[in-house]
């Protein structure tokens, strides 16, 4: 990705040891999606959702808005696949479209999490000091709350809406990447590579760039994938409270809730939303599980974890 | 010991402290006002003003802040913005349905976890095995409270067996306990497939230790080896790990209450934001977190009592 960048400003600067930079987390990841069964398949099908939610105008048979009001509560027909909901409208096509705002903010929420945690963690296992030792606190405070309740407390704050809700997510997902980012910084801060580039007169921003955040990238990476299917989950549950993305733009947590509110007209409006919903959440969490194996915590840190 | 606990609980006073603050701070940027919202767009600036005075919202930030913690200590947490009744009565009356819950699903979770993750561990890579490793991902993977959809559409909807809609003001203890079951396993189940995960990797580490092979060695039969020697070893931290996934249970409470229409504290924390009834959001808060770290709290020095390799400097 950025590998470019930091090679073209390490050109006098000794290279990183072998054994300490794997030569491409892409293509490492990429490895392991070929190794592993499970992965793959995990793998296909969000390629799948991706061209869905790319190509939502074209496939979906009606648009998400369509209302055949003398159809509605209907079951799956020929006509409308998966029946259709309160006001006539058709249930796959909402889905469909639903796979938009799902895979916008799993991957939007993601980055907003990376943006401010990464930062905040190289900035506090590089420095030290009283910087690190309060972030260190308010990260395990942080930790020990389940993170819908501080979702729903910055929704509260914003208010609602897809980028409302991008934010809360990406904000309540922070302490993870700090403390993610921030032992690897610690263990290699004190690395003799390092001690050796700041011997050449290399700056702390030098530093970084050139060698603490090639080192930390990979593990982000995957910890991304992950934190996408938790990103998801937690987008549908602060739909389904009312809380997240508002009708009629269709997500799968709206979705779920007026299917429960309507429940005795007609069981398939929760049924299939959820459906989707759990099979994206399973197909991320196939990919990241696999990718585990190269992120053994006890590994990557090395003894630069917190406490 | 006694120093280890002491400080431990101060630890805890200094984070309900902080919580208490970032709650109430959060509370007074929200960019709109809430005089204007409660009282809507046609509100006269008269009772703005009388609604601002009457909530002591027109007082300085930091008269407020003190106020706030003042009566926090003493248990007080304030007037509803809409209905103008005690939160905390609220809170009280609803906690012990937020508990039952929460208590029973934690519980469902241990009873089924622990022994489909020794049974998988023991027979590692067998079809228990890799049916326990089914679960554990798709329990991953299910949204508690769209496995609560499921289980209301199957039971509720198409058999019948309970209702749709989980109220339970008054009534028998049988009637609560009825009421009970369904929130209870759409948590408890997801809670089942995370413990079955834990028990199963402990176990499994716990097999490769010289203990164990000594265990064998000596003849014992297996089964007095696993119940006797393994599993007492790795039941301290598999009992930790579910006290401190209480904080996710809860969280998961906020869901299942409204799936199911459960009353409870979840319930009440998200009417109040849909509301905007920012006191009520403020104390629910404040409330669901310090119960967090009280049982983070509990957790910890149970687990200080009982395990003896826990130094405490």
């Amino acid at each position: 990705m950025n590998d470019k960048a930091i090679g073209a400003s390490t050109d006098s600067l000794p290279p990183l040891p072998a054994a300490e930079m794997p030569a491409s987390p892409l293509r490492e990841i990429w490895r392991i999606l070929r190794a592993d069964r499970t992965a793959f398949i995990g793998f296909f099908i969000i390629v799948g959702l991706v061209i869905i939610a790319l190509l939502a105008p074209w496939i979906a048979p009606y648009d998400y808005t369509d209302q055949h009001i003398l159809q509605a509560f209907k079951g799956p027909t020929r006509q409308f696949l998966m029946g259709t909901d309160e006001f006539g409208r058709d249930l796959l096509s909402r889905i469909i479209w639903g796979t938009r705002p799902a895979l916008i903010v799993g991957v939007l929420s993601v980055l907003v999490s990376i943006g401010i945690g990464v930062p905040i963690g190289v900035v506090a296992g590089y420095k030290l000091g009283w910087i690190d030792r309060l972030v260190t606190w308010l990260v395990d405070i942080m930790l020990s709350f389940p993170a819908l309740l501080l979702g729903l407390m910055i929704v509260t704050l914003l208010g609602q809406g897809i980028d409302k809700v991008i934010v809360a997510i990406g904000i309540s997902h922070v302490a993870q990447y700090i403390r993610l980012a921030r032992g690897p910084t610690l263990a290699l801060r004190n690395h003799d590579f390092v001690r050796a580039t700041r011997a050449l007169g290399a700056g702390d921003v030098r530093i970084t760039f050139s060698h603490i955040l090639p080192n930390i990238i990979g593990p982000i990476i995957i910890m991304a994938t992950l934190s996408i299917a938790g990103a998801i989950r937690m987008e549908a549950s602060l739909s389904f409270l009312g809380l997240g993305i508002q009708p009629p733009t269709p997500s799968w947590g709206n979705m779920i809730r007026e299917g429960v509110a309507n429940i005795l007209q007609s069981p398939w409006m929760a049924l299939f939303p959820g459906l989707a919903l759990t099979f994206t959440v399973l197909a991320y969490n196939m990919v990241g599980d696999s990718l585990r194996d190269i992120f053994d915590p006890r590994i990557v840190t090395k003894g630069g974890s917190l406490k | 010991m006694k120093i280890y606990v002491l400080k431990r609980i101060l630890s805890a006073l200094v984070i309900m402290w902080a919580v208490a603050t970032i709650v109430f701070v959060s509370m007074r940027v929200i960019p709109s006002d809430p005089a204007q919202v409660v009282l809507g767009n046609y509100a006269t600036e008269e009772a703005l003003k009388a609604f601002r005075h009457d909530m002591g919202l027109d007082r300085p930030l930091w008269v407020q802040y003190a106020e706030f913690m003042n009566r926090l200590v003493r248990g007080d947490l304030g007037r509803s913005m809409i209905t103008n009744r005690p939160i905390g009565e609220q809170i009280w009356a609803l906690f012990p349905y937020t508990f039952n819950l929460a208590i029973s699903s934690t519980l469902l979770g241990a009873i089924i976890g622990i022994p489909l993750g020794v049974w998988a561990a023991i027979r590692k890579n067998s079809p228990v095995d890799y049916i326990s490793r089914i679960v554990a991902l798709a329990g991953f993977s299910f949204p508690a409270f769209y496995l609560g959809v499921l289980l209301l559409l199957v039971f509720s909807v198409e058999l019948g067996w309970f209702p749709v809609i989980h109220q339970v003001r008054s009534g028998t203890l049988g009637e609560h306990i009825h009421k009970l079951i369904l929130p209870a396993l759409s948590l408890g189940l997801i809670q089942a497939s995370y413990v079955t995960r834990l028990t199963r990797s402990a176990m499994l580490e716990a097999l490769n230790e010289d203990y164990v092979r000594t265990a064998f060695a000596k003849g014992l039969r297996p089964q007095k080896v696993y119940f006797k020697h393994v599993l007492k070893n790795i039941m301290i931290p598999v009992i930790t790990a579910i006290g401190l996934y209480m904080g996710t249970i809860l969280g998961g409470a906020i869901l299942t209450e409204t799936v199911f229409n459960r009353p409870g504290l979840g319930k009440l924390l998200v009417g109040a934001i849909s509301q905007r009834d920012y006191n009520t959001v403020q104390s629910g808060l404040v409330v669901f977190a310090f119960i967090v770290v009280i049982v983070n709290l509990i957790v910890d020095l149970t687990y200080s009592l009982f395990d003896p390799k826990v130094k405490y400097e």
